[in-house]
């Protein structure tokens, strides 16, 4: 009897010792296979919140991951078919105003004035983003649509928001083609539900 | 054997551009031949690598020359 129960005991063991085996073969076989998924909710339409989802979305991409980037609110707008997107200093302290040409004792310096005193010249917004968009020319920074064309060669899924379209009158028209659906959060939140990683922009 | 050694200037460009284009010219290669890379943007020496690590492609060598790097990968 007595041996039995050790013959048994011992077999127990030799069974435990071959599941974890096997499950660990698993699991990596499983991690192995996986195709990491990304999901971005880009809200913003500014010439410097563009580049955040756009980035993301294309390296990953470039990564292998799967892709979607869902655009609601203002963020709708970096998907229309012709951009024309502008940075701001108002409520952005932190943007660095340097003078990307001139001569050398100024450019590049940053200059100090405060942010309440730069948005009530009028006009300055239309000095900031042009200065914003020569400083990324010479830096050898993409366009926002190069890097969206990246994002649908790549298959990056390009999803609108149906409510902000209502919303705001836009015509689906003035957006381009490539959108993948035009959906609303009840759609876009299961696909969150699965991927790795999920941003709000 | 030797390998077919293709070239890709990215020199000037910035992230994640250099990870783009390697991307794109990897895709039309076919496997075990190898891409050389040129470019000047400093993330791109962390990042080349995290790129191959996730892609699977092997990173041959990196090297720094005359303020620009060097990545050769052969392609999985």
């Amino acid at each position: 009897m007595s041996s039995t129960a050790h013959a048994f005991g011992a077999a127990s063991k030799d069974l435990d010792a071959w599941f974890d085996r096997r499950f660990e073969e698993k699991m990596a076989e499983r991690e192995a296979a996986h195709v990491p998924a990304l999901t971005i909710i880009a809200t913003k339409g500014t010439l410097d919140m563009a580049y955040p989802p756009f980035i993301l979305a294309s390296t990953a991409a470039a990564l292998g991951w799967e892709v979607s980037v869902f655009f609601t609110f203002y963020g709708l707008a970096l998907l229309k078919k012709s951009l024309d997107l502008r940075v701001t200093p108002l409520g952005n302290p932190a943007m660095p105003m340097k003078l990307p040409e001139g001569p050398r004792w100024i450019r590049g310096k940053e200059l100090h004035l405060p942010t309440s005193l730069m948005t009530l010249m009028p006009g300055f917004d239309s000095v900031a983003t042009s200065m914003m968009r020569k400083t990324m020319d010479k830096k050898g920074i993409a366009r926002i649509e190069e890097l969206r064309a990246m994002c649908i060669e790549a298959g990056v899924s390009l999803v609108a928001c149906q409510m902000t379209v209502d919303l705001f009158d836009y015509g689906k028209d003035d957006f381009i083609p490539e959108i993948t659906e035009w959906v609303g959060a009840a759609s876009f939140l299961p696909r969150a539900l699965k991927a790795d990683v999920n941003l709000f922009v | 054997m030797t390998a077919t050694v293709h070239t890709l200037d990215a020199r000037g460009l910035n992230c994640p551009l250099p990870i783009l284009r390697t991307k794109k010219a990897i895709n039309g290669l076919p496997s075990g031949e190898i891409l050389e890379i040129t470019a000047t943007d400093p993330g791109s020496l962390k990042d080349m690598a995290s790129f191959c690590s996730q892609t699977g492609n092997e990173l041959v060598s990196s090297a720094q020359a005359e303020g620009s790097f060097v990545f050769r990968i052969r392609k999985a």
